[in-house]
This record gives structure tokens, C-alpha cells and sequence, in this order.
């Protein structure tokens, strides 16, 4: 997909004025809040598990090469293939190879962000192989032509009625008079349209929530099962993971299981939880045939060794978005790419560079409800802010910013004079406010004032108050 | 495209500030997967007796929309199976896994459920299986591929029941990683691992649509567990 994170405010003022995104954004508070809350609260370990998990994932990067060539090495003991990818062209290529290889004509999907990261349907589509989403988040936004706008409620932007709107116009050969009222017909609606593909499918993609070191195998999270029909029934099963998936165990990723679904979707457990080790086996009834593992850098390894190096536990929950009050206000098509909300402000300037996606780092109100929900203890807000001063250092944020904040380091590190300004300022905007007790405009400050008044100072300054405080 | 591969270590290693790691840095780390030590494991379901373990089991599981009929033994079953399947009105027909579990099963004792024994395809309304374990902690059931399992048949059909011994039911997912361990690491020159292995918690659900729980995305909508009572009594 083309980013558009550039123009982040345009998507902004466009998202705030979308009646259907603000009424589907609502539906975030109950859907994830309030039961990763719940889910938590009954896991008096859950401190302990964070940290363990956080040791876990350090470990394994401190020792990153290691763990990915023992990785190959199982997979290919195994009768699997490991595809190293620099980028996003060679992990298609790579794709590509395996799917003209088997004379694949249809391809079904799990849902995963790699995928949507390579955009490896537009690459599929452009070489004339057929992808189908079959998560029905991802379903409904690719009949759309839409990207997500949430890592793993891909279609949450949405009300139900265009979701229904979407279904008449894709299925085409159904009742047009059928209801469409609830969520009940249209997931009965999409099951058997999709238990088609399922079964006519040659090669099933999916991603990866974690790869085992220790067994080679791959490891997937759903909870609707799409992602095993996929990888069950067709000739072979594609997976998608970037290099930072690796951890050692199995007991390590179980550690981190326990904290994903409980982060996530407030579930104890997902519904599905699916180790994936290698072909179909030679007595086995059923399974792919080929099992190929295509691995992702795609900007990851640049990232190690640097004040971004934490990004790379991300385990891809949500937590960050669904706790976001900016998140929870524009959604998360605002962000202009795959990755939205507080992960994908530290995660996009790295991938996209910070010329597309600058705006996104500001877009924080540094409240810290992101890392104090990461499970994974990723200090976001602080990346945010290295990111600010990479964009500060390099002169890409507008001059009038620029200059707001030398104006107010030069006062700032002038406590004499920063107390006379500020005197001086409480006298004179007190003076004119007093009528009123608020200003409806001021000078230099529309952004402030276009949507809110400011109100007027009453009496004294801060530190003035402060300062005949201790002496009294 | 090894150039890829090349390129790709090199990178990681220029990152850590370090060449290839040597066999002194390596031993350790071979020497923790071979481990594989156990982290930190609630005490939810450890601190109970097995009896306690196969309780919370249960629960969980009801807690996640799975239904539970307990028997105390395997001639108990088909009369549980026609039971549930005629309270919900549907068909008294399954695809049976072909395992050996579920064949010393005296089925025949319920004439009038239709049985066909092999892998499930598109249609099979309603499917049984066995299992290969049940994790309390969270009301788990872990089940996995191979001759007598087809893992289709955990997917395919609409109503999917499974045949559970409460021996079976084990504290933690890391109880049921050592099972899986000492199983196949007696296959000689074969795989650690059988080519799937399915965690399976409740039927199939999605809130993809306005964030509203609806069972029954694209596996199970049901998923109904009959549970022998087998435990002898230890803890």
C-alpha cells in the first residue's frame, strides 16, 4: 500500500469528520479495555511473567544470528525451507517462486502484518495468482480495497451496514434481498464463501506469532481458524515472519502466549494457538505438502544495537492502540501505513524513514498508557521522543515549530528573564482577560484558540506563588 | 539466495558489534535449548490436586463456550455423544477420526448414530475426535497430527466433540510440551515435533464485525467435550 503518513493532519481533519469511524471507534473501550483489564486482574503473576518475557526476548536478540541459523537448521531437518529476505521485493519473489512453482492459481491468507508489510496481494494479483484475506477483518477491508487500521482488528474503522453494504456488492450471486442486519448473518454470509476458497485453494499463507529455535517450527495465534484451514488443506503452506519472531523454546513462547491474548483481545487463551513443524509427514492423512518459511528483515536489523532495539519485542498485540486516546480519536487509517497507534509511530519512521512518517512521532500526547500496557515493556513514548529530536536534528519539522521551541530554550535557560516574560505575560493577558476570563483569540495561537478558548491567568505566575509559599 | 542470508547475518552481526559467535559463546546457548527450562508457571492450576486440575479444566472451558458431559466410563460415551447431538436437533451422523482411542469405543451400542471413520471433508456436520492432552490452566485442549489424526477434522465440521480422559488433563502448556517431547523424541531420525499441533480453547469466534463476539467464524461453532472420569483417585 502507498503511505500516506506524510499527510497525516489531512487524514486527521478527514478522520475527525467521519460519522461512521468515530461511532465504530467507540466500540474499542468494551471490545479491548475493559476485558484485557479483567483478564489481567485474574493473573496475580502477570508482573513477573512481563519481565520474564522481557529477559526472554533480550536474549535472544543479544544472540539473534545464533538462534535464526539453528531455526534454519531445524526447519530444514524437518524437510522445510527457510527464504532469507532483505525486503519487501525479494520476500515477494520469494513468494512468487514457490506459488508458479506448484502452478498455483489461488492463494488463501491468514492474516498477517508481514504480508501487508511486502503487500504481497498486489504482488500475487499483478502475476495473475489470486489472493484471498480469509480472517474476516481482512476479508471485508480487501473487498473494500482498503488497508487496515488496526494490527489485529484490521476492519474496527468500520459500522456493520458498510460492512453489509460491501457484502451485496461482492456477492453478487446471493439473494439481494437476503437481511444483512447483524454481525450473526454476515459471519454466516462470509463462512460459506469462504469455506470455498478454503477448499479450491493451492497454497495457503500465513504469518508467524513466534519461531522455535529449538524445533523449527512456526507459531500461529487466531481465534477463528482460518489460519489452520488455510495451512491445512492446500499443497503448501507459506510463512511469513520477520526475524525478530525467533525465541529459543517452546517454554519461552509460552511465556509470551500468556501474555498476548490476555493483552490483546482480553482472552485467557486464543481460541487457536497452532505450532506448525514441517511438511505433512509421509503416514499423514492430511497437511501441505511443502512448508516454507519466508524470512523478513525489511529495516529489523538496523534497528538492533540502537535506541530503537526495544521495538524489536514487539509481539504485535494492540494493547498500545486500543489504550491510545489520539489512536482512539483519528483511527488508525490516519497513520498512513500498515502499522498505527504508538507501535507504528516508533515503527514506521524506521521502516519508511522519517522524511514520510515524521508526523507520526508527534502525534502523542505522551500520556504513557502505551508502556505502562506493553507486555513487553517497550518504552514507546521515549522512542517517540528520539525520533522528535532526529527530525529536530535534521530540520525536517516546519520553521514555525523550529522557532517556537529556540524562542522558548533561549528564555528557559534565562531564569531571570523567563520570570520577567512570564510576569509580564500573566499581567498583561490577565489585564485584557479580565472582563471575560477567557480569550476567544489570541495572537499566534489560532491553533489553540480554533477549538477551544484560552483561558485568562488570574493574578500571579507560578513560581511567583510558589516562591511566597516557601516563604510563608 | 544465500547472498540474502549472508547479507542478513552480517547485518545482525555489524548491529551487536561482533563477528560470528565462537563455540565458547555458542555452548551455553546450545545448552539452554537442549534445557529448555521451564519459566515462570502460574500457580493457578499447579498448586491444585489432579482432581482440582481437571475441575478448573472444565470451567475454563464452559468459560469459553465449550460445553462439558462428564461419564465415568468409555461405554458411557456413545450415549453421551446421541444425546448432546439429538438436545440441539442435529443430524446423528459424524466423521470419526481413525483412532485407536475412539475404536475401542463401543459405538455399535447406539445403533442409530451413523458413523463413517476417516478424514473429514466439506459437509461433515458433526466430527469426533480424541486428544492427545488438556491444559487446566486454561481450559486447553491440545491435540495433533498424524495417521490416526487427521487435523482437518478439527476444523471442518460445524459441531466438533471430543473424547477426553481426565488422566489426560495436565497442569500447564509446558506439562503437555514434555508429553509431546517424550513422544516423538522416540521416533528415531524423525522430527521433534508432528507436523501440527493444535491448542484448541473453545469453538471458533471472531469480533472482526463491531467488536461483537460471534461463534462460529470459520472452524467449529461448537465444540463439546465428553470427559471420562478415569482418575483413580491421585493426586
Amino acid at each position: 500500500m502507498i503511505p500516506t503518513s506524510h499527510a497525516f493532519k489531512e487524514n486527521v481533519r478527514h478522520a475527525l469528520g467521519d460519522a461512521n469511524l468515530q461511532k465504530a471507534m467507540t466500540n474499542l473501550r468494551a471490545g479491548f479495555v475493559e476485558r484485557r483489564a479483567l483478564m489481567i486482574s485474574r493473573l496475580p503473576e502477570w508482573e513477573d511473567l512481563r519481565d520474564q518475557a522481557v529477559a526472554i526476548k533480550k536474549h535472544t536478540l543479544a544472540n539473534l544470528d545464533f538462534y535464526l541459523e539453528t531455526f534454519e537448521q531445524n526447519v530444514l531437518a524437518n524437510g522445510g525451507k527457510v527464504h532469507w529476505c532483505r525486503d519487501a521485493a525479494e520476500a515477494n519473489a520469494a513468494v512468487l517462486a514457490i506459488c508458479r512453482e506448484l502452478g498455483a492459481k489461488t492463494v488463501t491468507k491468514g492474516k498477517s502484518m508481514i504480508g501487508e508489510e511486502m503487500a504481497v496481494n498486489d504482488h500475487l494479483e499483478a502475476n495473475g495468482i489470486v489472493p484471498v484475506e480469509t480472517d474476516l477483518g481482512e476479508y471485508i477491508i480487501q473487498i473494500r480495497h482498503e488497508g487496515p487500521s488496526h494490527i489485529i482488528a484490521p476492519a474496527i474503522h468500520l459500522v456493520k451496514e458498510q460492512v453489509a453494504d460491501s457484502f451485496r456488492a461482492t456477492h453478487t450471486t446471493l439473494d439481494p434481498r437476503r437481511p444483512l442486519d447483524d454481525a450473526r448473518q454476515m459471519c454466516d454470509e462470509a463462512r460459506a464463501v469462504l469455506r470455498q476458497k478454503f477448499l479450491e485453494a493451492d497454497v495457503g499463507i500465513t504469518g508467524a506469532n513466534f519461531l522455535i529455535a529449538e524445533t523449527g517450527s512456526s507459531i500461529i495465534v487466531t481465534n477463528e481458524g482460518n489460519g489452520d484451514l488455510t495451512q491445512t488443506l492446500p499443497r503448501a503452506h507459506i510463512v511469513l515472519a520477520s526475524l525478530e519472531k525467533v525465541v529459543p523454546t517452546l517454554e519461552d513462547a509460552a511465556t509470551i502466549l500468556r501474555l498476548l491474548a490476555r493483552s490483546a483481545t482480553g482472552q485467557e487463551f486464543s481460541a487457536y494457538t497452532t505450532i506448525s513443524t514441517g511438511p505433512r509427514r509421509a503416514a499423514d492423512p492430511d497437511g501441505p505438502g511443502q512448508y516454507h518459511v519466508v524470512l523478513l528483515d525489511n529495516g529489523r536489523s538496523a534497528l538492533l544495537g540502537t535506541e530503537f532495539e526495544d521495538m524489536l519485542r514487539c509481539i504485535r498485540c494492540a494493547a498500545c492502540l486500543n489504550h491510545c486516546p489520539v489512536y482512539e480519536a483519528v483511527g488508525g487509517k490516519s497513520y498512513g501505513w500498515v502499522y498505527p497507534g504508538p507501535m507504528g509511530s516508533v515503527l514506521t519512521p524506521s521502516l519508511l524513514g522519517i522524511e514520510e512518517a515524521g508526523n507520526l512521532p508527534n502525534a502523542s500526547t505522551f500520556c504513557g498508557r502505551c508502556e505502562s500496557v506493553c507486555p513487553m515493556k517497550i518504552p514507546l513514548p521515549n522512542m517517540m521522543r528520539h525520533w522528535r529530536e532526529r527530525e529536530f536534528a535534521r530540520h525536517l519539522s516546519p520553521a514555525s515549530s523550529r522557532w517556537g521551541v529556540a524562542a522558548w530554550a533561549f528564555l528557559a535557560t534565562r531564569p531571570r528573564l523567563y520570570h520577567a516574560a512570564a510576569d509580564a505575560a500573566a499581567f498583561v493577558l490577565g489585564f485584557f482577560g479580565k472582563a471575560r476570563g477567557r480569550f476567544r483569540t489570541l495572537p499566534l495561537a489560532a491553533g489553540w484558540t480554533d477549538t477551544r478558548d484560552m483561558p485568562a491567568p488570574q493574578g500571579k505566575s507560578f513560581h511567583r506563588l510558589w516562591a511566597a509559599r516557601d516563604r510563608s | 539466495m544465500s547472498d540474502a542470508r549472508e547479507a542478513m547475518l552480517g547485518r545482525i552481526r555489524r548491529a551487536l558489534r561482533r563477528g560470528p559467535l565462537d563455540e565458547a559463546a555458542t555452548a551455553p546457548l546450545a545448552a539452554r535449548l537442549k534445557e529448555h527450562k521451564r519459566n515462570l508457571i502460574p500457580q493457578r492450576a499447579v498448586a491444585l490436586d489432579h482432581r482440582g486440575q481437571v475441575a478448573l479444566f472444565a470451567a475454563m472451558a464452559e468459560g469459553v463456550n465449550a460445553t462439558v458431559a462428564r461419564v465415568s466410563a468409555a461405554d458411557e460415551v456413545p450415549g453421551a455423544v446421541a444425546d448432546y447431538l439429538s438436545r440441539l436437533n442435529l443430524p446423528a451422523r459424524l466423521v470419526m477420526a481413525p483412532d485407536p482411542a475412539l475404536e475401542a469405543i463401543p459405538w455399535s451400542a447406539r445403533p442409530l448414530l451413523e458413523i463413517r471413520k476417516g478424514r473429514a471433508e466439506d459437509g461433515d456436520a458433526a466430527g469426533v475426535t480424541a486428544c492427545f492432552a488438556a491444559v487446566a490452566e486454561t481450559g486447553t485442549l491440545m491435540l495433533h497430527s498424524g495417521p490416526e489424526s487427521p487435523t482437518r477434522n478439527n476444523f471442518l465440521p460445524d459441531t466438533h466433540i471430543v473424547v477426553l480422559r481426565s488422566q489426560q488433563v495436565v497442569a500447564s502448556y509446558e506439562d503437555g510440551f514434555d508429553q509431546l517431547r517424550r513422544k516423538f523424541a522416540r521416533q528415531e531420525g524423525g522430527a521433534a515435533l508432528p507436523r501440527t499441533v493444535n491448542f484448541i480453547t473453545g469453538p471458533s469466534r471472531t469480533a472482526d464485525i463491531e467488536q461483537k463476539i460471534e461463534l462460529g467464524a470459520h472452524g467449529p461453532r461448537r465444540l463439546h467435550i465428553v470427559l471420562i472420569d478415569d482418575d483413580d483417585g491421585q493426586a
